[in-house]
């Protein structure tokens, strides 16, 4: 197989102008004669499904949440990315461009990348006419904030819930494509497999979670947009019902999954409390614009504050170490977010960790309280804080805040070209569940600009190209290849209502995620992935030998919903750690122990793996095939990052 | 109703946490686990949805179920959890709803008409900060339907007024504000909500805080649509 | 349906027939409080007895019954489709329900509290309206018939007084939330005036309340 990226010809600035006027058009009148099918209505979801309805196409949208306002993508605090340069602080579409490349750790395609920068003004001008209500100033112009290490203000912002307002803006177009018939919407209902006929997208098979009745959708192409798979982790910043399924279930039938090792942990999040918890509570990264980040300068003073024996005021401050403030001086609080979170769990790996666990280093808003007062920092961080406190029952305005990284985000995905079609003709990925714009991490505000770019700017033009070449002719559900695949889902369910075993699907996804954490989570080793590997596959036997899923499957039985989850899972980690262990380097999320610089940083080996690496499946537990698409890099010079 | 026992409970504990527990127990012993809606237990998604000792979220204020921990209960205590009770919202199964009227009232139009692509700049029309910060608190509503379970009269107008007024504010939504709000509490009414009295349970029990005051301007501007609109019909 | 049935019959159009309707019921209340006020005058009731005769004969006032009439038809009609609309809205209830730690006891009773009124307002009607208008009443020494006699006697009796007593109880709690609600639900609400609404309304309530309760109980013990 050769993987063909279909990177438009020319100079760097021009390539998406140039596709635009080369991709082939569908007569407005023949666009009803299409069906699209779109999976998953987060950002990349339902602007997808909107603007596809806008256009004229038929389309059919599924979300297993009762409302597509629900996606997660609503959970997104800090903002969104635009290189508006309303601040006239020297941002530009290249600019961002470039912030985004090296912030990627040089693993993204620059042509991509580029065109995600571009796009990225008129998503803000297009949520504003829709009423997204972003921070204004006082003059009534659009408000900016800086992010995540950028050195401009160029991030747009809606308080702590960009997502959730961006999200409605989406929603709202939506719903006016449902209210227009040109959307029909289908709630509570999974996505159980791809449906191929002559080797193209044809189709899915869901299972509608009331009653549990598994359907068949015929359509002339299918857009996944259903997110990432941070909660193989079990435990991570994603919903509950945030999962793989989809992806993985097309992966299965050929799509490619690239770099899916990459995953990105995020520093400020709520530390675990206990055995029983499900899930972690992120705080947004901008109170590392205010809050320092500290821990005891010695093992025997965290040891006796862990104890209790001493009080946090009772550590000097010479006694206290701002790790992130002494290594890297230039940018200090504010590296990016896979420098941080290694620098946390170094300094717990050594035992000056703090809180209960030892798993906790300190975000100290002191220092800011005392220099700009306690009203300013509650403008400015009231909900979040308030977040904290009811969460932890401490109160951050006295006390400082306890913070440990946890999963956030996935940069791995399936493999797509820039037409964001994946390698099955009629298959696309967009947003978080392709693998694209981030590379090795992603910057803050970033993942809401490459949904929103995706669904509304890039797969309205690039589908059409697809769709231009295929006949009107329906292929009915009741083709073979629906059949067989109605089948397949059928008798996967029956095999795990069959078990009645005694382990719960919760206990086998715990266990999972336990392992990822230690073995592929912040900093991996040749032998730990070996050892996790040989686990996992161990776990997965006898997730098939032994899990408890109790009911039927023509009820709502979350249980059922959970082990189909779960058993992906189960074969997808498998794969991140296959594929973590392939890369013998390190860049951005991915930090092989092997491979550092003697000051602990990320060492990249670009002679060798300047790839995406894209994954064939070839049967559960047998070995991945690797296919590999050479990045190249004309724009930009490949450089050590550096935040010192 | 059935009473379950339910052990080993942290304070630091959520809520569905504690729901967790039980279900692991409940599965291990043979039986169904109970249903429940929940998803990014953040409080930001919606989903989650229980009247708890009588409260719609629980007995804390401005909290969603799934940011309620056990630290508000004592050991020993017998917790009733309900599923939201409305004509409009028709159980699934257990304590799980259906809330799909509220997408309806939505799609009746609560949205501005505009395609993707060919709008004007973002900057084009100065918002005063003032409006789009009311704007703002008026579209934090998470649509999770406390308002409807809260409300005597089962009335979804709190929630339906958070888009009304969050559009009407805003100088982009103002073009369909009259045909927006007769659509909307049309749709409103034909889902079988009650009608709104004042009480003020709704906003009491808001896990966001959505205020009485868009309710206010939801009246406002109905009767100066039907005043004035052209629809005759 | 046309647009203005259809307006009238939506859930926000029939609560601005209530809040409209009770307000004007309000504005009746003071002209009622103002002219019963003559009950106190120590004349043997010759001013209050010239006040009635007035009020059942004035071609304007007799016009303004017919308003009045149609303004208690309204209200009370659509309270009684809006309760049952309400109820209908939620056909299970709660098996436990805390509605205390969320709003007023009068707010979440207003159907009932109306109902209290309403049964007062037809002894009511029946003891003075009816009597005044197609009874036969004696003369007074100022030529007019004599209603302050048909008081008196009625407010002699405890139970009579107990009604009434515990009519404007009512009444004020209906109008403690009522009041207010009126202007919440035309929309005339702003951060500048709404306090004052409120307090207004509240004073308002119970001093009307006060001064109808003060008259069966002056009689009572007065008199």
């Amino acid at each position: 197989m050769i993987l063909d990226s279909k990177i438009p010809e020319g100079p760097l600035a021009e390539k998406w102008d140039k596709h635009k006027f080369n991709v082939k058009l569908v007569n407005p009148a023949n666009k009803r004669k299409y069906e699209v099918i779109v999976v998953g209505t987060g950002l990349a979801g339902a602007s997808a499904a909107a603007t596809l309805g806008e256009l004229g196409y038929n389309v059919k949208a599924f979300c297993f949440q009762d409302s597509p306002r629900r996606a997660h993508s609503i959970a997104a605090q800090g903002g969104i990315n635009a290189a508006k340069n309303y601040q006239n602080d020297g941002d530009s579409v290249f600019r961002l461009f470039y912030d985004t490349i090296k912030g990627g750790d040089y693993r993204a395609r620059e042509a991509n990348v580029y065109r995600l920068a571009q796009v990225s003004v008129d998503i803000i001008d297009q949520c504003v006419a829709q009423g997204v209500p972003f921070a204004r100033e006082y003059g009534g112009l659009l408000a900016n904030r800086s992010f995540g290490g950028a050195q401009v203000s160029r991030t747009f912002y809606a308080r702590g819930q960009t997502g959730q307002q961006l999200l409605l803006g989406a929603y709202s177009a939506l719903n006016r494509q449902i209210a227009y018939g040109k959307v029909k919407m289908y709630p509570r209902t999974e996505m159980l497999d791809l449906v191929m006929v002559d080797g193209k997208a044809r189709g899915i098979v869901v299972r509608n979670l009331i009653t549990g009745k598994i359907e068949s959708h015929s359509a002339h192409a299918v857009v996944l947009a259903t997110g990432g798979y941070g909660n193989v982790f079990f435990l991570s910043t994603n919903a509950m019902g945030s999962n793989a399924t989809a992806a993985w279930r097309a992966h299965k039938k050929g799509a490619l999954f690239a770099n899916p090792c990459f995953t990105q942990i995020h520093p400020t999040c709520i530390p675990v409390s206990g055995e029983y918890q499900s899930k972690l509570t992120l705080m947004s990264e901008s109170l590392r614009n205010d809050g320092r980040v500290w821990v005891p300068k010695t093992v025997e003073l965290a040891q006796r504050l862990r104890r209790g024996e001493i009080a946090i005021n009772d550590i000097a401050e010479e006694d206290r170490d701002y790790y992130l403030e002494r290594k890297y001086p230039a940018f200090g609080n504010l590296v990016p977010r896979d420098v941080a979170s290694r620098n946390a769990k170094l300094v717990c790996d050594e035992g000056r960790g703090v809180g209960g666990s030892g798993l906790a280093v300190y975000l100290d808003f002191a220092d800011a309280i005392k220099r700009d007062g306690q009203p300013a920092i509650a403008a400015k961080y009231g909900n979040l804080f308030e977040m904290y406190a009811k969460i932890t029952d401490e109160n951050p305005y006295e006390k400082p805040m306890r913070i440990y990284p946890a999963v956030h985000y996935t940069m791995g995905g399936l493999w797509v070209d820039y037409n964001l079609m994946t390698n099955i003709p009629g298959l696309y990925a967009t947003g978080e569940c392709n693998f694209s714009d981030h590379g090795a991490n992603r910057l803050g505000a970033s993942a809401l600009m490459q949904g929103l770019a995706d669904g509304y700017f890039v797969i309205p033009y690039t589908i059409g190209d697809y769709l231009a070449q295929m006949p009107y002719a329906k292929v009915s559900t009741d083709h073979p290849a629906f059949k067989e695949a109605e089948e397949a889902v059928i008798a996967k369910n029956q095999q795990l209502l069959s078990i009645k075993g005694t382990r719960t699907v919760d206990e086998f996804h715990k266990a999972l995620g336990l392992l990822m954490w230690d073995y592929c989570g912040m900093a991996r080793n040749a032998e730990g992935l070996q050892f996790a590997k040989q686990e996992i596959r161990k776990l997965r036997d006898e997730f098939w030998r032994d899990v408890k899923v109790t009911g039927v499957n023509e009820e709502l039985n979350i249980t059922l919903e959970k082990a189909n989850r779960v058993a992906d899972f189960l074969e997808l980690g498998e794969l991140m750690v296959d594929d973590a262990l392939h890369r013998n380097e390190s860049c951005g999320g991915h930090f092989r122990e092997e491979y550092q610089t003697p000051e602990n940083e990320a060492l990249r080996d670009d002679e060798n793996f300047a790839y995406v690496a894209a994954w064939e499946f070839t049967g559960v537990g047998n070995e991945p095939v690797l296919h590999k698409e050479d990045l190249k890099f004309e724009n930009v010079k490949l450089t050590q990052r550096s935040y010192k | 109703m059935v009473t379950y026992p339910v052990k080993g409970i942290s304070p630091d504990m959520s809520f569905l946490e504690m729901l967790d527990v039980l279900n692991e127990d409940l599965l291990l012993r043979g039986d169904e686990p109970i249903a429940f809606d929940h998803d990014c237990r953040e409080g930001i998604c919606g989903m989650c949805s229980l009247y708890i000792n009588g409260r719609a979220h629980g007995p804390e204020r401005g909290t969603t179920t799934c940011q309620l921990h056990m630290r508000h209960f004592k050991d020993g205590d017998t917790i009733t959890i309900e599923p939201w009770r409305a004509a409009a919202f028709p159980v699934h199964r257990d304590l799980v709803v259906d809330r799909s009227a509220m997408d309806r009232i939505q799609q009746a139009g609560g949205y501005i008409s505009v395609n993707t692509g060919g709008v004007p700049d973002a900057n084009t029309i100065p918002i005063p900060k003032t409006i789009a910060d009311k704007a703002f608190d008026a579209a934090t509503c998470i649509q999770c339907g406390a308002c409807v379970a809260a409300c005597k009269n089962a009335s979804a107008m709190l929630f339906l007024s958070a888009k009304v007024s969050q559009l009407a504010m805003l100088p982009q939504g103002k073009v369909e504000a009259k045909t927006r709000v007769e659509n909307m509490l049309a749709q409103h009414d034909a889902e079988g909500f009650g009608a709104c009295s004042n009480i003020g349970a709704c906003a009491a029990e808001c896990p966001v805080g959505i205020s009485l005051d868009n309710i206010a301007m939801l009246n406002r501007e109905y009767i100066s649509a039907k005043a004035t609109s052209e629809n005759v019909a | 349906m046309n647009w203005f049935t259809k307006t009238f019959s939506s859930t926000i159009g029939r609560k601005l027939v209530m809040s409209i309707t009770g307000l004007f019921l309000c504005s009746f209340l003071v002209v009622h409080l103002i002219g019963n006020l003559q009950l106190f005058k120590d004349d043997g009731g010759l001013a209050f007895n010239v006040y009635s005769e007035f009020m059942g004969h004035n071609p304007i006032i007799r016009t303004m019954e017919i308003v009045l009439v149609l303004g208690f038809l309204f209200h009370i009609y659509d309270a009684f489709v809006l309760t049952r609309r309400n109820q209908s809205a939620r056909p299970i209830g709660y098996a436990n329900s805390h509605p205390e730690e969320n709003s007023n006891w009068s707010s979440r009773n207003m159907g009932l509290l109306g109902t209290v009124i309403l049964v007062f307002l037809i002894i009511h009607l029946y003891n003075f309206f009816w009597r005044a208008r197609f009874g036969e009443l004696s003369i007074d020494a100022g030529g007019n018939p004599d209603l302050y006699i048909v008081v008196k006697e009625s407010f002699g009796l405890w139970w009579y007084v107990a009604i009434y007593v515990i009519a404007m109880i009512a009444l004020a709690y209906h109008l403690i939330h009522g009041f207010q609600s009126a202007f919440q639900t035309l929309g005339l609400t702003h951060k500048k005036y709404t306090p004052f609404i409120k307090s207004f309304g509240y004073a308002f309530s119970v001093l009307v309340c006060l001064g109808f309760a003060a008259m069966p109980l002056y009689f009572f013990f007065f008199e």
